[in-house]
C-alpha cells in the first residue's frame, strides 16, 4: 500500500492514525508499517479478499428506497480505525456516566419529575416532547432502567476533543456490523493480529443477552428471551437475525406472540403457546401495541403494554425511553449528570443552540451558513441541514422551518470531525469518521470495547450513515503499553 | 421451536430439493436426447406436463421446444418451479432463518442463489446446461452435508428432513413420470428398444443406476425400476424410503398423529401396487394419485405446526 504521508491530512483536520507532523501516531505505527510493508498489489488482494468475505458471509443492510432489491452489501473499508487504550478507559467511563443520569433522568420523568420541580430541566420542553408516552406514567421497570441498549454517537473535532453527538435510545443499530467487521478483518488479515495487542469486540452478545436476563419477571428460572423484529424487509433484520442468534434467543415477529387473558405473553411454537419473559423489542413504540398506541400497527402485539406495566414481560428499550432521544433533551444532559450524580461530565457535549430560545434562534438565523440544523426528534441523518455545504434556497426553507416550529431545531457548529486513511479509488485518502459504541444497562453495566465506526465514503462528506453512501471499519482499542 | 420458523426452515429444504431434482430431471432428459437416433426427437412439452406448468408456460411462449423449454424450467423466474425461482424461494425463507440456521448452511444457500443469479441465463445451451446441472447437484449435497454432519438432531433439522423428504418423494414421482415422456417420429418396434434406455436414463438421473445394480440384478426393467424407486426401503430416494424418513421425524415432534396417518395410507398405496400391469400401462395416472396423496401429508402437517389456534 502507497500512503503519502507528506501532505496527506488536510489543514486543520485531526486524522486519527497520523498526526500533523505527517509521522504515524504512536498507537498506529505498527500498524501503518504493517500495511506500508504490503506491494499494491498484494493490498489489492486483501481489498478483494474483503469484499468477497462479505458478500460470502452475507453481511447486508436494507435500502428503503430500491424496491425489489431488498439488501446490499455492507460497505466496509479495510483499513482500521484505532484507538488508544488509556483514551477508551476514559470513554468508556463517560459514556456509563451519561447512560446512568440518562435513565435516572427517564424514571424521574415517568415519577414525580423532581428534576421539573427543582427547574433543572424546563416544563415547556416536557409539554413539547413528541416522545413522551402519557401510557408510561408510573411504570416502575426493574432496577429503575428504562434504556438497557444505547449507542451513543462520539465524534472528535479538530481541537482533538471527542464529543458526544447524540444518544439513541430508542433502537439504537449497528452493533451487529461491530462484530461482523471484526471477523472479516481476522479473516483476511490475521497476522495483524498477531503483531498488535488488539482488544477483542466478542463478548457483546453474552452481556446483551446478561442484562436482558436480568429483566426476567422470573428470577431464577432460565428466561425465555426473544428478539422482536418488524420482519425481513427492515433495514435492520441482518442484525436482528444475528442478535438472536448470537444469544440463542428467538427471532419472533408480532404474529408469533400472543397476550393472554393472565396478561402473560407467549408465543406461538410447534407444541403450542409459550410464555416469553423478555423481549429485546427493534420495533418503535408506535408499532408495539396496537391497543395503547397505534391502532393500525401490524407489527406489534396487541396487550404488549398490559402485561409490560403488571410487570409480567420485560421489555428492552422500555416504551417511552425515547424521551430523551430528542436533540433538545440531549442539551440538557450535562445538567442531569450534575443534578442526579453529582459530578462533572467526563465527555463534553457539542455547543448546542436551542432554537426555542429566543437568543439562540436569533443567532442560528443569523449564522445558518456556519452551522449545522437539525430536527429534535429525527435520526439516521434525516431532515437536517450541513450550513456551509448548504444552497441558499436550503436555507430559507430552514429558516421557515425554525420559525414555524423553534421547538423541534436544535443547531450546533459544523464540527471538523477527525479523518482515518480509507481506500478510495485503490488509494487510502482522508475520509471523516465517527463512532458509535454500544452501552448496555441493566443489573450491571457494559460498554463495548470501541464500537462501530462509520465512514463517510465521498470526499468532504460528513455524513457517515450507511443509508446515505456511508461505510464502516473495524475499531481496534489497542492496549498501548504492550505494544511489540 | 416458533411456528413461523418451522414454515420457514420446511419450506427452504422443499425448495432447494426441487431446485436439485429439477436440475436432475433436466440432465435426465437431455442425456436421453443424445443416445437417441436423430430423426427421434424428445417432445420437450411432456416436461412441462411432468413439472405441472404446461398452463404457464403458455403464457408466455408459443413454441415449446427445447430452448423455450429449458428456459423456463431453469431461468425464468416468472415461473415459480423453476430452479432459479427455487432457489430465491430458498434463500428468501434462509434470510429469515438466520438465527437458525448455522452460518455455512446460510453462507452456502447464499452462495448457490447467487451462482444461480450469475449463470443460470448463460447455462441454456447443452455444453454449459450439464455444467450448470452438475453444479447445482453438487452444491446441494454441500449443504445436506452441513446439515447431517455439524446439525443436533434439533426440530430445525427435522423440519429440514421433513421439507425434504416430502420433496424429494414428489420429485421422484414426477422422474419417474418422464420414463413415459413423448418421443416423437419413432416406429413401434423403436420404441421397444428405446424403452429400456429411458428406464436407465431415470435411474441415472437419481444417481440411482448403482445402486439399482448391486441390489436388483436383473436387466433394467420398467417394472422392476418401478419396485425400486416407489417401494426399496435401502434406497435414499425411493418414495417409501422418504416416507419412512419423514415418518420417524414425526415421531419426535408433538401431536403426530395425523400427519402420520396420510403417510401411512400412502405408504400402503405404494406396497399394494400392481407393479405389473403399472409397467405395461404407463405409471401416470397412478403417479398423480400419490402426488395427491403428498398434498394431503402437507397439509397435515401444515395444520397441525403452521397454524397454532391463539386462545391463550
Amino acid at each position: 500500500m502507497t500512503l503519502e504521508l507528506n501532505g496527506y491530512t488536510a489543514v486543520d483536520l485531526y486524522d486519527e492514525l497520523i498526526g500533523a507532523d505527517g509521522q504515524p501516531r504512536p498507537h498506529a505505527r505498527t500498524l501503518l508499517e504493517r500495511l506500508q510493508s504490503l506491494s499494491d498489489e498484494e493490498f489489492r488482494e486483501r481489498v478483494d479478499a474483503v469484499n468477497s468475505a462479505i458478500m460470502a458471509m452475507g453481511i447486508t443492510f436494507t435500502v428503503y428506497s430500491e424496491a425489489g432489491n431488498i439488501d446490499r452489501a455492507w460497505p466496509f473499508d479495510v483499513i482500521p480505525r484505532l484507538i488508544p487504550g488509556s483514551e477508551w478507559k476514559r470513554t468508556e467511563a463517560g459514556l456509563k456516566q451519561r447512560l446512568t443520569a440518562l435513565n435516572m433522568f427517564i424514571d424521574d420523568l415517568y415519577g414525580g419529575q423532581r428534576i421539573v420541580k427543582d427547574g433543572v430541566f424546563p416544563a415547556e420542553v416536557l409539554a413539547h416532547s413528541r416522545n413522551f408516552r402519557p401510557q408510561c406514567v408510573g411504570a416502575e421497570p426493574r432496577f429503575g432502567v428504562w434504556a438497557h441498549i444505547c449507542g451513543t454517537d462520539l465524534v472528535r473535532n479538530n481541537d482533538g476533543v471527542i464529543y458526544v453527538l447524540e444518544d439513541n435510545l430508542r433502537v439504537p443499530s449497528g452493533v451487529s456490523y461491530m462484530l461482523e467487521n471484526r471477523g472479516v478483518m481476522k479473516r483476511v488479515f490475521p497476522e495483524l493480529f498477531e503483531h498488535l495487542d488488539i482488544l477483542p469486540v466478542d463478548e457483546y452478545p453474552s452481556q446483551l443477552y446478561e442484562t436482558l436476563a436480568s429483566l426476567s419477571p422470573r428470577p431464577g428460572d432460565q428466561p425465555e428471551i426473544v428478539v422482536l423484529t418488524p420482519g425481513v424487509f427492515n433495514s435492520a433484520y441482518f442484525e436482528h437475525t444475528y442478535l438472536a442468534q448470537q444469544m440463542g434467543a428467538e427471532l419472533v415477529e408480532g404474529s408469533d406472540l400472543v397476550v393472554g387473558d393472565d396478561d402473560c405473553v407467549y408465543m406461538k411454537t410447534i407444541a403450542g403457546l409459550t410464555r416469553v419473559d423478555v423481549i429485546y423489542r427493534r420495533i418503535d413504540d408506535d408499532f408495539l401495541d396496537p391497543e395503547a398506541f397505534r391502532a393500525d400497527s401490524a407489527l406489534g402485539v396487541a396487550g404488549l403494554m398490559r402485561a409490560w406495566r403488571k410487570g409480567n414481560v420485560g421489555l428492552a428499550n422500555a416504551p417511552g425511553a425515547g424521551v430523551a432521544d430528542d436533540k433538545v433533551v440531549y442539551a440538557f444532559v450535562p445538567d442531569m449528570i450534575r443534578y442526579y450524580l453529582d459530578q462533572d461530565p467526563l465527555i463534553p457535549n457539542v455547543p448546542t443552540y436551542l432554537c426555542m430560545r429566543e437568543e439562540d434562534r436569533r443567532h442560528v438565523l443569523a449564522h445558518l451558513d456556519e452551522l449545522v440544523v437539525k430536527p429534535a426528534n429525527e435520526s439516521g441523518g434525516y431532515g437536517m441541514m450541513v450550513g456551509p455545504m448548504a444552497s441558499a434556497t436550503e436555507r430559507d426553507k430552514f429558516a421557515k422551518l425554525i420559525e414555524a416550529d423553534p421547538r423541534n431545531y436544535i443547531a450546533q457548529p459544523t464540527l471538523k470531525l477527525s479523518t482515518v486513511p480509507t481506500v478510495c479509488e485503490g488509494q487510502p485518502a482522508a475520509r471523516h469518521v465517527d463512532l458509535r459504541p454500544f452501552i448496555l444497562q441493566g443489573e450491571n453495566l457494559h460498554v463495548t470495547t470501541g464500537g462501530l465506526s462509520r465512514v463517510a465514503l465521498k470526499e468532504g462528506s460528513l455524513v457517515v450513515n450507511s443509508s446515505q453512501g456511508g461505510g464502516s471499519k473495524d475499531t481496534w482499542v489497542v492496549a498501548e503499553q504492550e505494544q511489540r | 421451536m416458533l411456528s413461523r420458523v418451522a414454515e420457514n426452515v420446511y419450506w427452504m429444504s422443499r425448495y432447494l430439493e426441487r431446485a436439485e431434482n429439477t436440475a436432475r430431471l433436466i440432465n435426465a432428459t437431455t442425456n436421453l436426447l443424445l443416445d437417441l437416433p436423430r430423426s427421434v426427437v424428445v417432445g420437450w412439452e411432456s416436461l412441462l406436463n411432468i413439472m405441472g406448468c404446461a398452463e404457464a408456460f403458455a403464457e408466455h411462449y408459443n413454441v415449446a421446444d427445447e430452448r423455450n423449454v429449458t428456459r423456463f424450467l431453469i431461468a425464468d423466474e416468472r415461473n415459480p418451479g423453476s430452479i432459479q425461482s427455487s432457489l430465491n424461494g430458498a434463500r428468501d425463507n434462509a434470510r429469515g432463518l438466520r438465527d437458525q440456521l448455522q452460518r455455512e448452511t446460510w453462507e452456502q444457500i447464499n452462495d448457490l442463489y447467487l451462482y444461480g443469479k450469475r449463470e443460470a441465463g448463460n447455462s441454456l445451451g447443452r455444453r454449459r446446461r450439464y455444467q450448470f446441472m452438475q453444479e447445482i447437484v453438487l452444491r446441494r449435497q454441500t449443504i445436506i452435508g452441513i446439515s447431517s454432519s455439524c446439525m443436533s438432531r434439533n426440530p430445525v433439522y427435522r423440519f429440514i428432513i421433513m421439507g425434504r423428504s416430502l420433496e424429494r418423494a414428489d420429485m421422484t414421482t414426477r422422474i419417474l413420470d418422464s420414463s413415459a415422456i413423448e418421443l416423437l417420429g419413432q416406429h413401434s418396434e423403436e420404441h421397444e428398444a428405446y424403452s429400456n434406455l429411458r428406464w436407465v436414463s431415470v435411474l441415472r438421473s437419481l444417481s440411482a443406476y448403482q445402486m439399482y445394480r448391486q441390489s436388483v440384478q436383473v436387466r433394467v426393467s420398467g417394472r422392476a425400476v418401478l419396485r425400486y424407486l416407489l417401494q426399496d426401503r435401502a434406497f435414499p430416494r425411493s418414495v417409501a424410503f422418504c416416507l419412512n424418513d419423514l415418518s420417524s421425524c414425526l415421531r419426535e415432534l408433538p401431536n403426530n398423529r395425523k400427519p402420520r396417518r396420510s403417510i401411512s395410507r400412502v405408504l400402503g398405496e405404494i406396497d399394494e401396487a400392481d407393479l405389473h400391469t403399472l409397467a405395461d400401462t404407463g405409471p401416470d395416472a397412478f403417479l398423480d394419485h400419490i402426488q395427491v396423496g403428498f398434498n394431503d401429508i402437507h397439509g397435515a402437517i401444515a395444520e397441525i405446526y403452521f397454524s397454532v389456534k391463539e386462545a391463550a
